[in-house]
């Protein structure tokens, strides 16, 4: 069967694929791209360990065919620092010891990146519903919680100062 | 905030730096076993059964053979089986099955194919012939005589007389001490009941993956994710008949573990399907798959009665205990006898355990294993006696709290420990001070897990230029590494980030047990600290030569080396190493140790909790846990390692359970069904590090991995009944058990 | 499999017409799980979110006209869909978390005719209507009659749902919806509730309807709380009332997530809930 071509931004790369029509978004940028900063924790959408931003929107890649990526501009894990610099969400996660295992850490990131570029200020209960879609099983969520409202203070100093 | 009994002026133990595999891991470059790509690498996948119990008829993998980009396919009948004696036969038969499948999901054949899609279709073209055999579920049930048994070899052990017949009651653990019948006479207050759990997964957020790749010579390399690699190469080597020293482990990060990843499931099938392909093959497991086929933590069901004066002693302990293995025993029911009563000096007691065999996946360890549900019995029960006697929760635990030299139940002396210390820190905390919110409920409950030491090994290498390379075999679960190079960075006297934490493969580092009781950093921390100690007696010679003195004359403190008497300039360690080759050659050092005296470790919970009395939906509203982590190395993971199993424990007391249909399917294998906490369920979760410091570690170090999952069912358990009055005694407390629980108004009146 | 995104409601009929296990997704947040466990994939997977009149959420003369693979995280963020018709889109935001409320639709949400569907009750009770596209052309479908049973749909072969049509609500009307899940998110409903009510100028409920999810093979209507409930204010009686009409409507089943008994009970007691929200805003003039 002849594959499909896929032609998308990710992380400010034009990039093409070939992929399969079934296969996910999650498996295009994992195994044709390399980018192995998404995870599958479930392959249904119920763990957000592979989560996006499509054109915009928090995706769990893993529900996206990757057909569906032709035109799109993505941004994964891998790019949302800024060159050597680091996302105040990273910072704040390093600083506030919001990882132990890791795994879920990518997709957790992404998800607060994506809250904190609709909602600068969210409260503690905005953050913890926002971030529903993202399991963790080591941190019992606290640190990570923590680290996203510490990231939310310090982008409204930068933006302050 | 910290509880702080004796804690010597250390200037890196106890801080809060940055972990150093953090940075890969907040860009997404940190490396799991599925992130692993060699050139021409296969994908295997695993056929598995879709019976309770059933024998194998036939295997035919013929049509599989033939479908394209099929490199090789294996079925029971390509390993070699163990004799009956040796003890990792049940893992090898649970690792592919043999003359019969035991559970569903039990793996029966494997592929090895040059697509993931190839490789499952051609595996789902294997064709098994089955004859269905009648199937056990419930621990009760299958404890009775003419159930069906899973063996045909299972004579129940630990009797007083050896049985005639086979069962699934794999074996019996008694710990007896005193006069249980005096002890209930004594008693002015006796309470008892059941209480019944079901099975839990350990739930990480990575399934399980490896990749391995078999060369020509007959060796080969695996690259997994696991919570020990010496103890995936000893496993994969019995499965495969191999000798230890034709297989090398090359650790990946690891994905969360909790106990799971003490076991191994794919190596071996990835071994040799590689080495019938010639290729490199990579096995990952789906969410499915994980639950179906991986270990969750038993189901149980525990009978206890304490009895207690109207002051509030308690003068006997009885306690039954059941718990199911899944397919093959382990040692859980043993490990459950052990936690049962231990928060509590009884002096008469009577405890029996039963391991049972059931139709469902092979249990594997998850955090204190076994230790929760026994406390959900105890701590609901003890409950119930401060209730009835109108006394504290607190106050009755601390007047039956064991002390160091009392003796433990399941035998040996206490050591120093600190559940005093933990409950006065509950009883002094601003939350069990304050009153809970007007129609919240509150309970506190305690909890034990002995930690283990083991085996464990370390090399510290200095670098020319005063840095140190710290290399352990203890993978990084949630923060080694920072403890590690906390450790090392306060024998050297140089910066915590001047050390890089290591975690090295079988060959670069000596052996390892699994991380497993807590372990890594009490007992690999003393690995760690023994070889920085050899390293300092090996700087203070080097300073000697440089200063051509007596190497008595030289003592190392603050990182430096200086004179005793004062005649020469004192040397940094980077004065010293970059002198190296003129004065030995480089600087290393390699400690490997059995680590004993690990402390014993216990934690005070207490929860407040709101009941939805017409929908029977619990929200917890506050949480506070008190630990005694004997010296917190780094308080930010010993907190997150608090939290997690706090939260684990919430998750298992309010939704979390394995659901099996009448034929043994499991209804709910994934996170859709099987319900862990979410962030929006949850409050913060406050932490109060209590630290008696274990007198047989350097710094004083107890394990903090596991015993933070023992407390909170029945704290939140205790904290239901005081919103509602209603006692529950089986899990998980989800609305509609809670709300039947409520409407037919079952509480203990007390 | 095939992937297509057609631009036009007509190549979409055309490409449905031309296969029979061709199927049309927007999220796919059903359509991906289905196929991991096992189900066999469509012919052709025809992405419905590149036809604009699809994914368009507007309002023209007095009806709300909503794409049927509109993503419920546009229909929180549109704030006069929100002011209108506030239990719908509470009710979209309730389907997963972020992630799948930037892909799931309502279009998928009902014709995935799962019977513990979210948004499916509030359509009910909101009486919206659905424009469903065939080879036949187009025709207009109560929701309610569409889902038959779960996974079944009244749909022909070759038909899908292209938008909703939902008539703004009068003055003093408004419309709430709650479930019962054991978490706070990520969960399916083992109970949900819907209602709609109008109020006239001295308190009581003109108009009311009251639907129900997850208690039955397909959504329930239950025309005998609305009639509890009319003529009177949304008082204990009342509210008694709609309870007790609400159990009595509940024909669910035992399974995983939940009990008869304790999905009787909940469904009653979500649909006291559900009316006292929303008469509670219609009483403030409901959107208007």
């Amino acid at each position: 069967m002849s594959r499909t071509h896929v032609s998308c931004n990710i992380n400010g790369d034009d990039v093409e694929f070939l992929c399969d029509a079934g296969e996910s978004l999650l498996d295009a940028l994992r195994d044709e791209m390399r980018l192995m900063g998404a995870k599958e924790g479930c392959g249904t959408g119920d763990c957000g360990a592979c989560s996006i931003i499509m054109d915009g929107r928090l995706q769990c890649s893993c529900l996206v065919f990757a057909p569906e990526a032709d035109g799109a501009t993505i941004v994964t894990v891998e790019g949302i620092a800024d060159g050597d610099h680091l996302h105040p969400l990273q910072q704040c996660f390093l600083e506030g010891a919001a990882l132990q295992c890791g795994v879920c850490t990518p997709g957790f990131l992404v998800a607060a990146k994506a809250l904190l570029d609709r909602n600068p200020e969210p409260t503690e209960t905005e953050v913890r519903y926002a971030l529903a879609g993202n399991l963790c099983r080591c941190t019992g969520y606290d640190k990570i919680v923590r680290s996203v409202l510490a990231a939310a203070d310090r982008m409204k100093e930068e933006v302050a100062g | 905030m910290t509880i702080t009994e004796q804690r010597p002026g250390y200037r890196y133990v106890g801080t809060r730096p940055v972990r150093h595999d953090g940075l890969d891991k907040v860009v997404g470059k940190a490396r799991y076993a599925a992130d692993l790509v060699l050139p021409g690498m296969l994908y295997g996948h695993v056929l598995r059964s879709p019976h309770a119990h059933a024998r194998i008829v036939a295997i035919d993998t013929s049509a599989a053979e033939a479908m394209p980009g099929v490199r090789a396919v294996i079925t029971g009948a390509d390993f070699g089986d163990l004799p009956a004696d040796d003890p990792e036969r049940n893992m090898t038969r649970n690792l592919m099955a043999r003359d019969k499948v035991l559970y569903e999901g039990h793996a029966v054949a494997a592929v090895a194919a040059t697509t993931r899609r190839q490789a499952r279709d051609a595996a789902e073209a294997i064709e098994v012939t089955y004859e269905a055999l009648p199937h056990t579920l419930d621990i009760l049930e299958a404890m009775e005589p003419g159930a069906p048994l899973l063996h045909e070899d299972i004579f129940t052990t630990g009797l007083d007389s050896e049985p005639s017949e086979p069962s699934n009651v794999a074996n019996r653990t008694c710990y007896e001490r005193g006069d249980i019948e005096q002890g209930f006479a004594e008693a002015d207050v006796v309470v008892e009941g059941e209480f019944v759990t079901k099975p839990i997964h350990q739930g990480y957020i990575e399934p399980h993956a490896c990749v391995a790749d078999t060369g020509q010579d007959g060796k080969t390399v695996i690259w997994c994710s696991s919570q020990g690699h010496f103890r995936v190469r000893s496993q994969t080597a019995a499965m495969l008949g191999w000798d230890t020293s034709r297989i090398k482990v090359i650790p990946a990060e690891i994905g969360g573990g909790f106990g799971g990843k003490t076991t191994i499931y794919l190596e071996p099938l990835a071994v040799e399907l590689s080495a019938r392909a010639g290729r490199p093959v990579k096995m990952v497991m789906s969410r499915d798959e994980v639950f179906r086929a991986t270990g969750p933590t038993p189901g149980s069901v525990i009978r206890v009665k304490l009895g207690a004066t109207g002051d509030g002693r308690i003068t006997a302990a009885k306690a039954w205990l059941a718990y199911e293995s899944g397919a093959f025993p382990g040692v859980w029911a043993m490990l459950g006898c052990m936690c049962v009563v231990s928060p509590y000096n009884v002096e008469n007691f009577l405890i029996e355990g039963y391991e049972v065999v059931v139709n469902k996946p092979v249990n594997a360890a998850y955090r204190a294993p076994s230790a929760p549900m026994a406390a959900f019995a105890t701590d609901t029960l003890v409950d119930e006696i401060a209730r009835r006697l109108d006394m504290d929760p607190i106050d009755l635990r601390l007047l039956n709290c064991p002390n160091k030299g009392d003796q433990a139940p399941y035998g040996p002396k206490w050591p120093l420990i600190g559940l005093r210390e933990c409950l006065e820190a509950i009883r002094d905390s601003e939350h069990y001070r304050s009153r809970p919110a007007p129609g919240h409920g509150r309970g506190v409950a305690s909890g034990f897990w002995f930690n283990i030491g083991e085996a464990s090994s370390a090399t510290v290498n200095l670098n020319e230029n005063g840095t140190a390379t710290v290399v352990t075999g203890s993978p990084d679960i949630g923060g080694s590494r920072a403890s590690m190079a906390l450790m090392a960075a306060e024998e050297l006297g140089i910066d915590v980030h001047a050390i890089q934490p290591v975690v090295g493969d079988t060959e670069v580092v000596g052996f390892t047990d699994v991380t497993e009781g807590s372990r890594a950093t009490f007992a690999t921390g003393m690995a760690v600290v023994e070889a920085c100690r050899d390293l300092k007696g090996q700087l203070r010679g080097r300073a000697a030569r440089m200063w051509d003195c007596d190497v008595d004359e030289v003592e190392w403190a603050d990182g430096q080396a200086t004179h005793s008497g004062g005649e020469h300039e004192p040397l940094a360690l980077a004065d010293i190493t970059a002198e190296a080759g003129r004065t030995g050659g480089p600087l290393g050092a390699t400690a490997s140790l059995n680590a004993r005296g690990a402390g014993p470790a216990f934690s005070v919970q207490v929860t407040d909790v709101s009941v939805d009395e017409e929908t029977g939906r619990v929200t917890v509203e506050r949480y506070t846990t008190a630990q005694d982590a004997g010296t917190a190395i780094h308080p930010d993971y010993v907190e997150g390692q608090m939290q997690g199993g706090v939260v684990q424990g919430i998750g298992w007391a309010l939704n979390e359970e394995y659901i099996h249909d009448a034929d043994g399917v499991m209804e709910n294998p994934g996170f859709l069904d099987y319900r862990i906490p979410v962030a929006s369920d949850l409050p913060m979760i406050e932490t109060i590090i209590v630290e008696v410091p274990n007198p047989n570690h350097p710094y004083g170090v107890r394990g903090v991995g596991e015993v933070g999952i023992v407390p909170p069912i029945p704290a939140l358990a205790n904290a239901i009944h005081d919103a509602t009055g209603a006692r529950i005694r089986e899990l998980p407390m989800s609305p509609p058990r809670v709300l039947d629980a409520i409407m037919s108004g079952n509480g203990d009146g007390g | 499999m095939r992937y297509v995104a057609p631009a036009s409601v007509a190549e979409v009929v055309a490409l449905l017409a031309g296969d029979p296990d061709a199927r049309v997704f927007a999220g796919a947040t059903d359509l991906v799980p289905q196929m991991r466990a096992g189900r066999p994939e469509p012919s052709v997977a025809i992405d419905l979110k590149r036809i604009s009149r699809l994914t368009d959420v507007s309002l023209t003369d007095g009806t709300w006209r909503i794409g049927a693979a509109a993503p419920t995280a546009d229909l929180t963020a549109n704030a006069a869909l929100a002011a209108d018709l506030p239990g719908l889109v509470y009710a979209g935001g309730l389907i997963g978390s972020d992630q799948i409320q930037n892909r799931a639709s309502l279009g998928g949400n009902l014709c995935n005719a799962s019977p513990a569907a979210d948004s499916v009750p509030s359509l009910v009770v909101n009486d919206a209507q659905a424009v469903v596209a065939g080879s036949g052309g187009e025709r207009t479908v109560p929701v309610i009659d569409i889902p038959t049973g779960p996974g079944r749909t009244s749909l022909q072969p070759g038909e899908f749902v292209v938008e909703f049509l939902i008539d703004r609500p009068p003055p003093s009307t408004s419309d709430a919806y709650l479930r019962l899940i054991p978490r706070t998110e990520m969960d399916i409903a083992i109970v949900g509730a819907a209602a709609r009510v109008s109020l006239d100028g001295d308190g009581n409920c003109s108009a009311a309807a009251i639907a129900l999810a997850a208690v039955a093979p397909t959504v329930v209507l239950v025309p005998a709380a609305a009639e509890a409930l009319i003529g009177h204010p949304a008082d204990d009686d009342a509210l008694a009332a709609v309870a007790a009409a609400a159990a009595e409507a509940a024909s669910p089943i035992d399974d995983k997530r939940g009990t008869i008994a304790y999905r009787r009970q909940v469904a009653g007691v979500l649909a006291k809930r559900a009316v006292l929200e929303a008469a509670g805003r219609a009483g403030n003039g409901g959107g208007r």
